[in-house]
């Protein structure tokens, strides 16, 4: 290890708040070389993006400050490096792309303009840049360079805006490539074709790649070693494979126990009655189709998962459903009557049966009211349990449902996690004791470890409660684990439907086909034998 | 951006056309001219000539008529007190106050976006608090206070510049020097809040990565961002400008639109008023679609 390209040994960072010192990472060490692939594994506040950090001189001093460690890259300290000559490192031998390309991109110039300026700030000629932009941009897939250059950030989607961070990066041909979770924002097949991307620049290039995640499916298809971080420790290191199968540390065991996508498949029963049966929903937003002759039913006590990419119109499914958009045609029978057509009085008292879970708690909970007025507010709505007393005890009692302590109900949303946040949304659905919730990604923005607890949470509800759950998510694992049937859409269509049995182990569609060879198994031989087949003459 | 710029223009024709009906009808009701004009002895009868004169006894209706049919044709009518056509009265004056505004308005934001970014990039240093402590002085001193002083200072003890009056370069330093102070240290604040988040913006994240300079990373990458809101305020603080500076003006004895307009309404010479209140709505209506301008250049997301 002592001839690593680039080395952090012993590194220990402290933040400086006004709660007093964090110590978000401590004694780090972790190499990389040419040519490998080096995976940082954790969950959020694990610490495992400040090292990368601190590589590239990022970390703003104060708060943070470097308490002990070397960062050695080609056998000398940067931390002994002047501001200078580290800068004058930053994008020709280490670059870095981000989790947002959105953000990370100046909205003000043109993408041309901010891949030209790696070359520029380097001291090389314009034109000569220009030139390896246009190259590069080709390269990494995006049609019409020329014009390419002089658009503006927005005007790209997300998976080519990533692209195009990746072609700024390479203009140097950097040594070594730092990607902070440069795949959690975009679709799963985006996903594949950006890990697609990274890994044959590797190959052509030669640079090294460290790759911050939480993702253990982005670890198996593309990491050669991986250290795994909790609170600010590196608690296992090794390669992917064998840190996969046989992990050391309980920490790196939960992680991978709590991977979605391995429990086993339900068969759903379909001898209870109808909930919802939707029939030719259409929905158009000016010229676009968000919905088109959307038709499913859903059974008491079930749960049906709606997957898809973004923009597939799963969440305008929901909306409709709810009359929080109106439907343009079709029905949407709630019991056997028409939710669309249904007069106010009637849809008041339909909507306490149906409850709503959103993904960010963050943003969908009141920070100004208490846990309990958040859970017993729809009481006063739908004028429902009237006595103070009554309020109390059943407040106590569906925190306890969810997990939580009675005495958490005087406290404020950001007392808590983001897991128990979700836990209170929950909680507040519950209050109106109702006979479907709806899911709207309810457990995308979380932590794999707690996602699966929620997953359990609402799994028990489903069973003891009898409540039916509309799902909708992204993550073809969790559905997986939790739904009955599976209803695919693609550009406001149904493409395919029917038992989850069904759509995993057997899917029709090419698209369904498709969009599960691109979701990622957290088991390292599993993406290479996939890899292998896919490369292999058809 | 073409299309942005039309409807702005047509919006503000409309607000001027408003304008005018509002200012014709607000200006009836202060007095009559006859009386303020004429010896305190005049008869009657002279009061009467004088109306007849100036068209002032014909009904108001006939009067406003009259008013819109002279507008159109750009025609002010005479200023009463100077026997000219007020329209010259009024640009004569505006050729003052234009370059008093513009020379201002130009130091003060060179001046307060170089020192508001600089401020912000060294944010808690010594520099920082200096110019947080000088703009926060320069936003709350009463500009006819500072005036005073000025003149105290410079032309009476030490006698570097004259006190008042125009005809030699000299003569511009103080007005000036003493209309910069309160826009500096408003829009420097402003610089300074917006610069501070906008260093803070990812992309400047992937500035450093990049290995970008820090002057290039401030002047350039966060700048820009940080300028849209400062436009606004710049704007704002050019349009007071714009309307003549009436206490600067009025001390240094500046023959610019604001004391031109102070005279004439003390006097009821209603039609340099209203020359004077169109010909600096114009002016104003201008540097908004300037305004607008800079920000579709400077932002291309309203460009696409």
């Amino acid at each position: 290890m002592a001839d690593a390209l680039l080395e952090v040994r012993n590194l220990s960072v402290d933040f400086h708040t006004a709660h007093g010192t964090v110590h978000a990472v401590r004694k780090v060490g972790w190499s990389v070389n040419r040519g490998e692939t080096l995976a940082i594994l954790g969950e959020s506040g694990s610490g495992k993006s400040v090292s990368a950090s601190a590589v590239m001189n990022l970390l703003d001093m104060p708060p943070a400050r470097i308490v002990s460690g070397e960062i050695l890259f080609e056998g000398r300290d940067l931390l002994k490096t002047s501001a200078e000559e580290r800068r004058a490192l930053n994008g020709k031998r280490i670059a870095m792309i981000f989790q947002d390309p959105l953000g990370h991109l100046n909205p003000v110039y043109s993408v041309g303009w901010q891949i030209v300026e790696m070359m520029t700030a380097h001291g090389r000629p314009a034109d000569a840049a220009r030139a390896r932009a246009l190259e590069l941009i080709a390269r990494v897939g995006l049609p019409e360079p020329e014009r390419a250059m002089h658009k503006y950030p927005h005007q790209f989607s997300g998976g080519q805006r990533q692209r195009l961070m990746i072609a700024m990066a390479l203009m140097l041909k950097p040594d070594i490539l730092i990607a902070d979770e440069p795949t959690t924002a975009l679709d799963v097949t985006i996903q594949a074709e950006v890990l697609a991307l990274l890994k044959e620049l590797q190959a052509e290039t030669g640079m090294g790649l460290v790759l911050i995640t939480h993702d253990l499916g982005v670890v198996a298809e593309i990491a050669d070693r991986v250290v795994v971080m909790s609170d600010g420790e590196i608690v296992e290191a090794g390669t992917a494979g064998d840190v996969y199968h046989r992990p050391h540390h309980p920490y790196t065991r939960k992680l991978i126990g709590a991977a979605p996508g391995k429990g086993e498949i339900r068969r759903p029963d379909d001898s209870s009655p109808v909930l919802l049966e939707i029939k030719d929903l259409c929905k158009t937003y000016g010229h676009v189709p968000a919905l088109k002759n959307v038709s499913l039913a859903l059974h008491k006590g079930q749960s049906l998962a709606v997957v898809g990419e973004s923009g597939s119109g799963k969440s305008t499914l929901a909306r409709t459903v709810l009359r929080l958009e109106t439907a343009d045609s079709g029905e949407a029978l709630w019991k056997g009557k028409d939710l669309i057509a249904m007069n106010a009085r009637d849809l008041l008292s339909v909507r306490r049966q149906i409850q709503m879970v959103f993904q960010d708690p963050t943003q969908s909970l009141n920070p100004r009211m208490s846990v309990y007025q958040i859970i017993s507010e729809g009481w006063d709505i739908h004028r429902l349990v009237p006595d103070r007393a009554a309020r109390r005890k059943r407040v106590a009692e569906l925190l306890e449902q969810v997990g939580l302590l009675p005495e958490h109900a005087q406290r404020y949303p950001h007392q808590f996690s983001g897991g128990q946040r979700q836990r209170i949304a929950i909680a507040r659905a519950l209050a109106l004791e109702p006979e479907l919730i709806i899911c709207d990604e309810a457990v995308s923005a979380l932590d794999v470890s707690i996602q699966a607890q929620v997953i359990a949470l609402l799994d028990s509800l489903r069973r003891r409660l009898g409540i039916s759950f509309l799902f909708i998510a992204h993550d073809l694992g969790v559905v997986r684990d939790f739904a009955d049937t599976v209803v695919v859409m693609k550009s406001g269509e149904i493409v395919e439907s029917g038992p989850t049995g069904e759509i995993f182990e057997d899917p029709q569609q090419p698209y369904t086909q498709r969009l599960l060879a691109a979701n990622l198994d957290p088991d390292p031989d599993v993406q290479a034998q996939r890899r292998l087949s896919a490369s292999a003459p058809a | 951006m073409t299309r942005l710029i039309g409807q702005r223009a047509i919006a503000s024709l409309l607000s001027l056309m408003g304008l005018m009906i509002l200012v014709f009808f607000l200006s009836r009701l202060t007095g009559d001219p006859a009386v303020l004009f004429l010896p305190i002895d005049a008869t009657e009868q002279m009061k009467q000539q004088f109306r007849a004169l100036h068209g002032l006894d014909a009904p108001l209706i006939e009067q406003f008529g009259r008013y819109v049919w002279d507008l159109v044709h750009l025609d002010f009518g005479e200023s009463l007190r100077k026997a000219r056509p007020a329209i010259d009265v009024v640009l004569e004056a505006y050729a003052w106050t234009l370059p008093l505004a513009l020379i201002t308005m130009g130091l003060v934001v060179v001046a307060a976006i170089v020192l508001g970014a600089l401020a912000a990039f060294n944010i808690g240093g010594f520099f920082d608090r200096l110019v947080s402590v000088v703009s926060l002085i320069g936003a709350s001193a009463p500009d006819f206070w500072i005036a005073i002083v000025a003149i105290v200072v410079f032309s009476l003890n030490l006698a570097w510049l004259p006190t008042s009056g125009v005809g030699t370069p000299m003569h511009w330093v103080l007005p000036v020097a003493v209309l910069f102070v309160r826009p500096f240290g408003l829009i420097v604040q402003v610089v300074r809040g917006s610069m501070l988040s906008a260093l803070t913006a990812p992309y400047v994240k992937t500035a450093r990565a990049k290995g970008v300079k820090n002057g290039p990373i401030i002047f350039i990458h966060t700048l820009r961002n940080a300028m849209l809101p400062v436009i606004t305020v710049i704007g704002d603080q050019a349009a007071a400008l714009l309307n003549g500076a009436v206490v600067v003006e009025t001390i240094f004895g500046f023959p610019g639109i604001g004391k031109l307009m102070i005279d004439s309404i003390l006097q009821r010479d209603f039609n340099v008023v209203l020359a004077a209140i169109m010909v600096t709505a114009i002016a104003i209506f201008l540097m908004n679609i300037l305004i607008d301008i800079a920000y579709s250049l400077l932002d291309p997301r309203i460009r696409h």
